[in-house]
């Protein structure tokens, strides 16, 4: 039992370390709140399930899709809204709203598009293609079926998006600290005002990261209808919440942080659920108050964020 | 206080006795009654939003508090509803106590706190572990003192209270200590203000407002699940109604609520996904070209709004 949560926890919470990602990226560049970040996710689960349910496409090549839709999706709206936004007088505050209301417009649009009934794409098809690819790496034909790691069975669905976050994960700590692009992220994210005094197109860079943003939450909405059940337009609100929870104990604007926060999620919600789990609901918005009053700075913070 | 005394002649008057009045005329007293309390809330959020900066994203959590503290008094001690009205505001208010430590973070960290409380509210209400207590997920049922008239006349008083409290706010000097400090919390407590006093007696008397507000909902509405009190539209609602009006003064809020609750009821019935798709454009459109609110125009033109 306890084995079983603990690798449980460490799966989901690398998923909920991709699904943090995307909006401390976000944060820690351009200090605003993408409150429709779930949204995001939610699109990422409908083009898996639609391309699944009307052209029967594996959700696995989905992913590099939906992560260069959302990319590109993310330059428009960033000059869209972002620079207007940055010029008022409280735009931290003010993102609140402007992205709510976003988040609005995007449920909507769901809404009208799709109705309201719930949809899951069958765990079996990532099963099939995780014992595809397994057959084919190891020259061994491997089942379709629950995966074993260390005596405990989990289905394989949930080691597929585990992983895949895990590679997720790593590609985006494989940009921010190895490329160029990523060192000025980061170089933008320690201080906006003197990365334009060094002559970086901050604009440029802020829409690169708000487009990453955005396609992390795609790629993490590829895994929802295995990790989170099924998928509804109306889902994002509280994919936000946990989102935030994860981000914020690891602590906002770093992204190492993230993967601890997720870690930490991760492995008490599965504790809750085994051993609490009528009080597992609570668990995200405890940890997070909690973090924030007794660590204001978060696990991994350096800055502080007192008023 | 020559000024606020105007406020209250031109403001507050004619608005309290408009809704005092309406009722014999007009019909649809739950559609008023939603005005009365969207008014209240929108100006409970202006008095902590509007004079102090701080947004509170969970603002519902205190309207809950109010509904469950003033149902859980009647229900399980049979008090009257005007005890259990006071019952419930002192509940908001401890609620808000307990919360006064968010105050050490700042900007988007105090909202995400506040957020996650409310939530948190919600789901120890709501869960069914509890349901002895507060009847769980399965709500609320006051049928035993339903009576909207009397419901109704809370509420206009309510109102009353609420306004008179913003146009002191609007009009007193701790008020503008309070703009003080929300402008630059540091230069405010070199010229003598005490910025954690005077932040938290915003607070409290924030949460006061919305206590009552839940309190006298609990008992227009009689039945109600825990998703109706914390429901995040109130919170949100509040919100972008004081905003659209304009924050920090005594008519922004009203007229928000008036403008856009009134769009919300001509079309927001009938096909809620294409009004939530209207809502949320106007919040964007809102943020980006008119940030500080319609008083902001009528500033512009040279009028000086109360």
């Amino acid at each position: 039992m306890l084995t079983y949560t603990l690798l449980a926890g460490l799966l989901f919470g690398l998923y909920f370390t991709l699904i943090g990602l995307g909006l401390n990226l976000v944060f820690g560049v351009m200090r605003i709140v993408n409150l429709a970040h779930g949204d995001f996710l939610m699109l990422g689960a409908f083009l898996a399930f639609w391309l699944f349910s009307l052209f029967a496409i594996n959700p696995i090549p989905t992913i590099p899709v939906a992560f260069a839709v959302f990319l590109l999706l993310g330059f428009p709206l960033y000059y869209l809204l972002v620079p207007r936004l940055l010029r008022a007088k409280d735009p931290e505050m003010l993102s609140f709203i402007l992205f709510f209301g976003l988040s609005q417009v995007i449920q909507a649009l769901a809404t009208i598009l799709w109705g309201t009934s719930e949809r899951s794409i069958p765990g079996g098809q990532l099963g099939r293609a995780v014992a595809a690819i397994l057959s084919f790496v190891t020259g061994r034909t491997i089942e379709n079926g629950p995966i074993e790691i260390f005596g405990q069975s989990f289905p394989a669905a949930w080691v597929a998006s585990g992983v895949a976050s895990g590679i997720g994960v790593l590609l985006v700590y494989w940009y921010l600290y190895r490329t160029k692009l990523g060192y000025l992220t980061r170089a933008v994210m320690v201080s906006r005002d003197e990365a334009i005094a060094s002559g970086i197109d901050v604009d440029r860079i802020s829409a690169i990261a708000f487009g990453f943003g955005l396609g992390l939450a795609a790629v993490a909405g590829v895994f929802a209808p295995f990790l989170l059940g099924s998928i509804t337009p109306a889902m994002g609100a509280e994919v936000t919440i946990t989102s935030f929870a994860v981000i914020v104990i690891g602590s906002l604007g770093n992204p190492l942080g993230t993967l601890l926060g997720g870690l930490v999620y991760g492995i008490s919600y599965m504790f809750m659920q085994s051993y609490y789990s009528s009080w597992a609901n609570l668990l995200p918005y405890l940890l997070l108050i909690a973090v924030l009053l007794l660590r204001p700075n978060g696990l991994l913070g350096r800055q502080a964020r007192r008023a | 206080m020559r000024k606020g005394t105007r406020d209250v002649l031109l403001i507050l008057v004619p608005l309290v006795a408009a809704f005092a009045l309406l009722p014999f005329v007009y019909s649809n007293h739950l559609l008023l009654f939603n005005f009365i309390i969207f008014i209240v809330l929108a100006q409970g959020v202006n008095v902590i939003y509007g004079f102090t900066g701080y947004l509170p994203f969970g603002y519902v959590g205190f309207f809950g508090a109010g509904a469950y503290g003033f149902s859980l008094m009647v229900l399980h001690l049979q008090a009257p509803p005007f005890l259990a009205i006071v019952v419930g505001a002192m509940a908001s208010l401890v609620l808000a106590l307990v919360l006064t430590p968010l105050f050490r973070l700042s900007g988007a960290y105090f909202s995400i706190a506040n957020l996650a409380a409310s939530l948190a509210v919600l789901q120890v209400v709501a869960n069914p572990n509890l349901e002895n207590y507060t009847r769980g997920p399965y709500g609320i049922s006051l049928s035993g003192i339903f009576n909207p008239p009397l419901a109704y006349a809370s509420a206009v008083a309510i109102l009353a209270a609420t306004l008179f409290a913003v146009i002191f706010l609007r009009n007193s000097k701790f008020g503008l200590a309070l703009q003080a400090i929300r402008e630059d919390s540091i230069s405010a407590s070199m010229a003598g203000i005490n910025v954690v006093r005077e932040r938290v007696i915003a607070w409290l008397l924030s949460a006061l407002i919305a206590g009552l507000a839940g309190s006298v909902f609990a008992w227009y509405a009689s039945v109600f699940y825990p998703e109706t009190v914390f429901s995040g539209e109130f919170t949100i609602f509040a919100i972008v109604f004081a905003l659209f009006g304009g924050t920090a003064t005594v008519v922004g809020p009203i007229l928000g609520v008036v403008i856009l609750y009134g769009i919300y009821n001509a079309v927001g019935i009938s096909t809620p996904q294409y009004f939530q798709l209207i809502y949320g454009a106007l919040i964007i459109g809102l943020v980006l070209f008119l940030p500080n609110g319609l008083v902001s125009v009528l500033r512009r033109w040279g009028i000086d709004v109360p």
